[in-house]
């Protein structure tokens, strides 16, 4: 029973890693594009809904409105000014400069923020939870977690495939100077692409933050490494695949908890490196290329 | 007045020059077609048009536009298309998906994803089918597709017959007549000499680079044709009084 | 145009302008190592610094820049080298000793580890690498004898101050002696040719033959066992390792990105250039904190979208000038004089 319910839980804190990892596999999908200051943007993200509390008065939810447009405008300008040039150095170019963001922004956090952990309370949203039989108890923040995780997956993979900008954004993948061709400028559509990818994103460090009762600056540093991990484990190229990633990492992390509580991180390295060495395309065979 | 127009274009790749000097005119309507042995310039001057490859000098009119400035997709907002050489499908989409993809320069007119079905019956039953799962002649016809999806006025067609069977070429060649009908302007860019002088209206040959020799298709000989095509006698440059007994139009 | 043949060209490797290096280089590091019987002691010691950031920018360099690895995760052999310090010292060793067989025990981790990362391409091995530096720390700061989480001291040192530092001082230019010199013949070597042409593509230099798997393990492992090296001189200039999360910081990773960059990656001299300025940099505006880290960030950032081939690599460019030459040229020679094709190519 108790090993049933750590799977349990770690079935539903894969939903969180899977979250974390979406807009990498976006990134990454459309633009091919690594964006090493994934988790900065997370812990930016977070931050911002942080300021929306304490300046605006407005409850975690409700900042989400603000965060995750705001978010998507930043990656919009991020990609037009800074990794549209990139990208048309060099193949290192792109990961040299997303690295420097990845440095800028927490030592920034740190000298306006300090160190301290800022708060994102959700009220008794974070202490409720249903129990199912004796001995298994889901919490309602990390069900809801994996059920928002499940539903930008969908969406996403509906968006992709039914709309416009969607097909634009797999045949830019595809063949970005074609694209071209067709009137159709793939700057912007690489800049939407990672417009999408910052605001999931940014809602994901929110949701991060929530789980870890506030956020502090160098929380990117630790959820970059979960969201590469669940990408690779899921496999390349599959959205369905990085859920599945997700959750291989969070089982890994919640059976190794049982184990010792100082064990959940380096488990999850370990397992990610195992899947590496033996299974290095990912435990789902990825079919579209988005 | 003339469609497209190209000025004096010279054009190249680092320090090696593919085109020099080129001057064309389009007519509305016409069919004008670009021959020369392989490395003429053909390719490079029928990017240059649509704009995906910057020229060193001259300049590119649409109507009375000089639209040198502007990028390929500026150009294929304003009604140039391009079919390019290797057909270039988006390999991970659909047929009807990548034709859809060719309208999105949003220039409405009689060309639909019905229509393009009706003229190319070929993709009929192929429009769920996954572009990297299509035959050579298959591809070539939705890239054809795909670019009328953008109801252009100037219709630039690059290596329509390469690698693929006569019997699809002939089919591909009955769409083209059918396209035709719609009154917009086509470059074509061919290697088959008998099959292009059958179709074009006027015919430009290229020698590494520099037209040598011009006319209406029917008042060029073939000899004249092939020699200027494999630069045998540069010295026949176009010459308008120049008409033979051998009919082309065969 | 005329014809081409083999006959009528030669390939200058600029062998001479090599040994005018190698003799110019030489006398700098004799000097070098006179200079703290010459200056004030805190000086030279201050140096040492600067020779362990020269080494680490060679090494970084050599891994992204010529090889096209770029890797974030160099801090797992710059930690593995300072806890080697701990490891060998304990055994036994004295400190300097230590450092070096140290490196050697490295390079044996990372040549298997090599297998785990190259599973990972372009952005993704980076990120592989990083994962790989914070598994080791996981693992390292489960050892109670090596200080767990909290770091330790080195057991047994010297213990005069003023010999300490002098031989941490002829520790950590030696080594950076060594780096240069291992770089410098690796990129002059058959290797150096095929490190490049696996950077400008590597399906061609697979086609042509060149066994790129083999090469770039090769140069993984040497970095490896560099940043090893330079791991072992911080430790044993600090007498010890404050904690295992600093010396395994991925901050050393972007210090190198930074000074390979704004040096000029993919040369000799990008990197010790790239060190120098942020020796200084660090020297002066280190006491703006964190701030500092933000500035070097976004100079990293606008140096590789503006300045892509770097200070070293605009000076080269405008005045072509080449300290040490890794490359070649083609001259002709006279068609009378009799060919003899010259190829240096393992000089």
């Amino acid at each position: 029973m108790i090993f049933l319910n750590a799977l349990i839980q770690g079935i539903l804190l894969g939903g969180l890693f899977a979250m974390a990892a979406l807009g990498l596999s976006i990134a990454f999908g459309v633009l091919r594009v690594v964006n090493l200051a994934h988790g900065e943007i997370m812990t930016l993200g977070a931050y911002l809904a942080y300021l929306s509390l304490s300046a605006l008065g407005l409850n975690v939810w409700m900042s989400l409105l603000i965060v995750v447009p705001a978010m998507g405008v930043v990656g919009y300008w991020v990609q037009r000014l800074m990794l549209q040039r990139a990208l048309r150095l060099s193949e290192l170019s792109p990961l040299l400069v997303t690295f420097g963001l990845a440095i800028m922004i927490p030592n920034a956090l740190v000298e306006v923020f300090s160190n301290n952990k800022k708060p994102l309370p959700t009220g008794d949203l974070a202490v409720q939870s249903i129990t199912i039989v004796d001995g298994i108890t889901v919490g309602v923040l990390p069900l809801l977690t994996l059920v928002v995780a499940v539903v930008l997956i969908a969406g996403m993979q509906l968006f992709l495939a039914r709309t416009k900008m969607g097909r634009y954004m797999r045949a830019a993948a595809d063949d970005s100077d074609t694209l071209r061709l067709m009137g159709i400028d793939y700057r912007k559509v690489y800049a939407f692409a990672m417009a999408i990818a910052f605001g999931i994103a940014a809602l994901a460090g929110v949701f991060f933050g929530i789980r870890q009762g506030g956020v502090t600056p160098f929380d990117g540093q630790l959820t970059v490494l979960f969201a590469f991990e669940a990408v690779i484990i899921g496999g390349l190229g599959s959205l369905w695949g990085t859920l599945a990633g997700g959750i291989v990492l969070g089982v890994a992390h919640s059976l190794a908890g049982q184990i010792s509580p100082d064990l959940p991180l380096l488990v999850g390295n370990l397992v990610f490196l195992a899947i590496l060495v033996f299974r290095p395309t990912g435990i789902v065979r990825s079919k579209v290329a988005a | 007045m003339s469609l497209l127009s190209a000025q004096l274009v010279s054009a190249g790749y680092g320090d090696s020059r593919a085109v020099s000097d080129i001057v064309l005119t389009l007519a509305p309507g016409e069919l004008l077609a670009l021959v020369g042995a392989n490395g003429a310039g053909k390719s490079t001057l029928l990017r240059v048009l649509a704009g995906a490859h910057k020229p060193t000098s001259g300049s590119v009119w649409l109507k009375d536009v000089d639209i040198s400035p502007l990028t390929d997709f500026e150009r294929n907002r304003l009604g140039i298309s391009l079919v390019p050489e290797g057909r270039r499908l988006f390999a991970s989409l659909t047929v009807l998906e990548n034709l859809m993809v060719g309208a999105g320069s949003g220039r409405v007119g009689e060309w639909t994803a019905d229509r393009v079905v009706d003229t190319l019956p070929m993709l009929k039953p192929l429009l769920k089918r996954n572009a990297s799962r299509l035959s050579g002649g298959q591809q070539q016809a939705v890239s054809i597709g795909r670019a009328l999806m953008s109801n252009p006025e100037v219709l630039l067609l690059d290596e329509v017959s390469l690698g693929l069977a006569p019997i699809i070429i002939d089919e591909l060649y009955e769409s083209l007549a059918v396209v035709r009908q719609s009154g917009l302007g086509i470059i074509l860019v061919e290697q088959d000499l008998s099959r292009t002088v059958a179709v074009a209206d006027r015919i430009i040959c290229l020698l590494e680079g520099h037209v040598v020799l011009q006319g209406a298709a029917g008042d060029l000989s073939h000899e004249q044709i092939t020699d200027a095509y494999f630069g045998h006698s540069i010295s026949s440059f176009s010459n308008p009084e120049l008409t033979t007994e051998e009919g082309l139009q065969a | 145009m005329t014809t081409l043949t083999a006959a009528s060209f030669r390939v200058d490797r600029y062998q001479k302008r090599a040994l005018m290096a190698g003799g110019v280089s030489a006398a700098i590091f004799v000097a070098l190592a006179a200079a703290p019987y010459l200056l004030d002691p805190a000086i030279t010691s201050s140096w040492i610094k600067l020779f362990y950031l020269i080494t680490l920018a060679t090494m970084w360099n050599l891994l992204a820049g010529y090889a096209g690895m770029v890797s974030v995760g160099q801090q797992a052999y710059i930690g593995l080298g300072a806890y080697g310090v701990f490891v060998f010292n304990d055994l036994g060793f004295d400190a300097y000793s230590s450092a070096l067989i140290a490196s050697i025990a490295v390079g044996a981790i990372a040549l298997p580890l090599s297998f785990v990362a190259f599973r990972l391409r372009g952005g993704y091995f980076a990120i592989g690498t990083w994962v790989i530096a914070e598994a080791v720390r996981q693992i390292i700061i489960r050892f109670d004898e090596l200080g767990a989480g909290r770091g330790r001291s080195i057991s047994t040192y010297t213990g005069d101050p003023v010999f300490r530092n002098l031989f941490t001082y002829w520790l950590a230019l030696g080594i950076l002696a060594l780096a240069l010199i291992v770089t410098f013949y690796l990129l002059r070597s058959r290797m150096g040719i095929a490190l490049q042409s696996i950077r400008d593509n590597e399906v061609a230099a697979r086609a042509l033959g060149i066994n790129v798997s083999r090469t770039k393990r090769i140069v993984f492992t040497i970095a490896a066992m560099g940043a090893s090296l330079a791991g072992s001189v911080i430790c044993i200039q600090a007498i010890g390792v404050a904690s295992p999360n600093q010396i395994f910081s991925v901050s050393y990773s972007a210090f190198m990105i930074f000074m390979v960059l704004i040096g000029g990656i993919g040369t000799i001299e990008g990197p010790i250039v790239g060190a120098v300025i942020y020796f200084v940099m660090d020297f002066y505006f280190s006491q703006l904190g964190l701030w500092y880290l933000v500035v070097l960030g976004l100079l990293a950032i606008l140096v590789t979208l503006f300045l892509p081939k770097g200070i070293w690599g605009a000076i080269h460019e405008r005045f072509n000038i080449s300290l040490f030459p890794v490359g070649h040229r083609i001259v002709p020679i006279a068609d009378h004089i009799p060919t003899k094709v010259l190829s240096n190519a393992d000089v």
